[in-house]
């Protein structure tokens, strides 16, 4: 199974509510990955305002932290693999994303 | 309506007394005089402040610090401070702390700003009480520990929630977890349960509503009491602190002002009804030493007139607000803002200021959140060029909740719904939802005035301020979905030509302290208020009753303090014997000098 990681930037929470910069976009997200969660997906989201020390811990987050700021975030992994960075998923990358983590389809390209 | 006099009374208090209502109720004072009573019946007893504004080690005449420290003149009582901002500096302190070095300065930075919240504060003040209640071995030595605040519902609502100890404990970090501030606790979870336990039972705990003979202040008194009885928190009285019987029939400042008083406790009868509820007298301002809290409980009489006291004082330099209006007016268009907290009349500034301005010949529109929305009623149709609306808090959050309820709810489990709906009931939400329609009637001010009788809180504004550099830096990808009112706000309130800004005040502590502090957030956002405006001030009344002589003097040391130390402008308006409602009373009050004393 896959695992899916995604680095938020600090948030009051992971919905957005309390920041003003309201994305829909960030709902559906959180909607997504909880759905991915039940059906068997490995998820990990960590909030640079709750959980700093997961983004020094990953080589990968810290490198693109250290190079871009905190306008990198956030940061989706696949598999430890950078697979979008500095937005959420379109409604059409979130149905990519998903068959992806479910494996339906080995091709996968944003 | 006779209501008894607030007494305390040893053999029926409980262990733990916590003392809650808005700025400027006098809840810090009232916990005072009660822990000084208890202890004078031979009690020990620890008094826990948290009020960073307060003049408490004035009163107390003793230096506090956040360990019990003995009040020498009183023996039996001991006191503590708690900052709440400092406690929530230790807090995020304990977060980013770690990560110093780790990761660039500017990751630290945003992090903080998340950090600067009022959930933030408001956790971890739960926090250091916790640790006073929780823990048994703290207080021990007391009999009684009285609190000048209380946890509000929303945190007792977060920490009752299983599924958020859940998320926060086990970092489980899938899906959605909304605890942000949680994530600097740092006692057991057991202490916190034991928290949420004592303050709903009745045996050991009573809230003490706090509230003044005004109906904003009583209807937020009710609301607090709901709220927290139907968290448990069911030992609750209520005080109403300021009644004002004059003993002067013959004056109309006196006589207005107590018929104020007693209409807005008629209208609010069902809820002083529905508790055990006490009366505090109106007393001078000015509560200081031990001496002043034996006053304000044991009702000693203002001896004689104190007439020479408030006449021969020269005030400082202060405008009408007309005089502001003539400059407000030189660009043409613009937003205009009234800042300031509840009750000091933000709505009644910014209609005068719209009602002057549009009688001058500008085409204007008044926005208004105030949920009464008098004022703005009794103008409608009334003034040429004058268009109103209103933005009504109640409705843009619940609309912003049904919203993110909508898109959300059909994916989640009970529990994790249960967690969204409490992060939606967050003092954030409301400030969100009424900053998106915040933003849409700004954008309306380019080619006319738009008045405003609110505005972001500094916390939002310095939100928007880190998410503005996160929108630049990111200028080569389209993230952006905000509308175009938004991402222009924060460069309009910046403007100066643009956007005036006037901070709204009594001359009184606490409603100083607090536009201070607004005053100092926008400026952290880089943004400078035009002028301050000093409302319901008595100076000049010309009253004859003793004791609003005594209330005019003391309102001296704060008439000096905003315009030495604080603002750059100042205009100054009377109180009313009648509220201002229409065109006329409105500019009225705004030609209002202090030239001209009002009687």
């Amino acid at each position: 199974m896959k695992t899916i990681q995604v680095y938020d930037p600090p948030m009051c929470c992971s919905t957005g509510l309390c920041g003003n910069d309201i994305d829909p976009a960030l709902v559906s997200f959180a909607a997504m990955l909880t759905q991915l969660g039940q059906q068997g997906v490995k998820v990990e989201r960590y909030n640079l305002g709750q959980q700093p020390m997961a983004f020094v811990q990953n080589p990968t987050v810290k490198a693109l932290l250290d190079q871009e700021g905190v306008a990198v975030l956030p940061v989706i992994l696949l598999d430890g693999a950078v697979h979008l960075k500095g937005r959420y998923l379109t409604d059409a990358e979130r149905a990519t994303l998903s068959r992806a983590a479910l494996g339906e389809s080995a091709e996968v390209s944003l | 309506m006779k209501l008894p006099l607030y007494q305390t009374d040893p053999a029926r208090t409980t262990r733990y007394l916590f003392f809650t209502g808005k700025g400027g109720v006098g809840k810090t004072s009232l916990a005072c005089a009660t822990a000084l009573k208890l202890a004078e019946a031979g009690r020990r007893v620890l008094l826990v402040c948290t009020d960073p504004a307060s003049n408490l080690e004035e009163v107390l005449e003793t230096k506090l610090t956040n360990q019990p420290t003995p009040i020498a003149s009183a023996p039996g009582l001991a006191a503590l401070n708690i900052n709440p901002v400092a406690a929530a500096a230790a807090y995020r302190e304990r977060v980013i702390g770690p990560m110093r070095g780790l990761l660039p300065a500017a990751v630290l930075r945003s992090m903080e700003e998340q950090l600067s919240g009022s959930c933030t504060v408001e956790i971890a003040a739960f926090d250091e009480f916790s640790g006073l209640i929780g823990n048994p071995d703290a207080t021990k030595g007391y009999d009684h520990v009285v609190f000048d605040t209380a946890p509000t519902g929303h945190t007792l609502r977060l920490m009752s929630l299983a599924k958020a100890w859940d998320q926060f404990l086990d970092h489980n970090t899938s899906g959605t977890s909304c605890l942000g501030p949680l994530a600097g606790l740092e006692k057991q979870r057991a202490v916190y349960e034991g928290t949420v336990k004592t303050l709903a039972d009745a045996s050991a705990t009573t809230l003490v509503l706090v509230s003044r003979p005004q109906l904003a202040a009583l209807r937020e008194a009710e609301r607090t009491s709901q709220e927290l009885r139907a968290l448990g928190v069911g030992n609750q009285c209520l005080i109403i602190n300021g009644i004002f019987e004059t003993r002067c029939p013959a004056d109309l400042t006196a006589q207005a002002l107590q018929r104020r008083g007693e209409a807005a406790m008629e209208a609010a009868k069902a809820f002083i009804g529905s508790l055990p509820s006490f009366v505090v007298p109106l007393r001078p301002i000015n509560i200081l030493g031990l001496g002043g809290l034996r006053v304000l409980l044991d009702g000693e009489m203002i001896a004689a007139s104190v007439t020479e006291l408030a006449r021969d004082w020269t005030p400082p330099e202060m405008e009408s607000l007309k005089a502001l209006v003539a400059d407000l007016e030189t660009p043409g268009c613009g937003v205009i803002m009234t800042m300031g907290k509840g009750g000091v009349g933000k709505t009644t500034v910014a209609a005068a200021i719209a009602v002057m301005l549009a009688r001058r010949g500008h085409a204007v529109h008044l926005s208004t959140t105030d949920p009464a929305a008098h004022v703005t009623q009794t103008l409608a149709g009334q003034v040429n060029g004058l268009t109103l609306s209103k933005i009504d808090p109640a409705a843009e959050t619940a609309a912003y909740q049904a919203e993110v309820m909508h898109a959300q709810s059909a994916t989640m489990d009970a529990a994790g719904r249960a967690l969204l709906e409490e992060d939606l009931r967050s003092p954030c939400t409301e400030e969100i939802a009424v900053f998106r329609a915040f933003a849409r009637e700004v954008g309306q001010g380019t080619n006319s005035f738009v008045v405003l009788d609110t505005a972001p809180t500094g916390h939002t504004l310095l939100l928007l301020d880190a998410s503005e550099a996160y929108n630049r830096e990111l200028q080569r990808q389209s993230r952006s979905s905000q509308p175009e009112a938004v991402l222009r706000l924060l460069e309009r309130l910046r403007n100066p030509a643009f956007t005036r800004i006037l901070l709204v005040t009594l001359p009184e502590a606490t409603p100083v302290h607090e536009a201070a502090e607004l005053q100092e957030d926008l400026r952290r956002a880089h943004i400078e208020p035009f002028a301050w405006v000093i409302n319901q001030s008595l100076l000049h009344s010309g009253s004859c009753d003793p004791l609003l002589q005594r209330r005019e003097a003391a309102e001296h040391r704060y008439l000096r303090e905003v315009v030495d130390e604080k603002s750059t402008r100042t205009a100054w308006l009377p109180w009313q014997p009648e509220e201002p409602v229409g065109p006329d009373a409105l500019a009225q009050l705004a030609s209002a000098t202090l030239q001209a004393p009002m009687l």
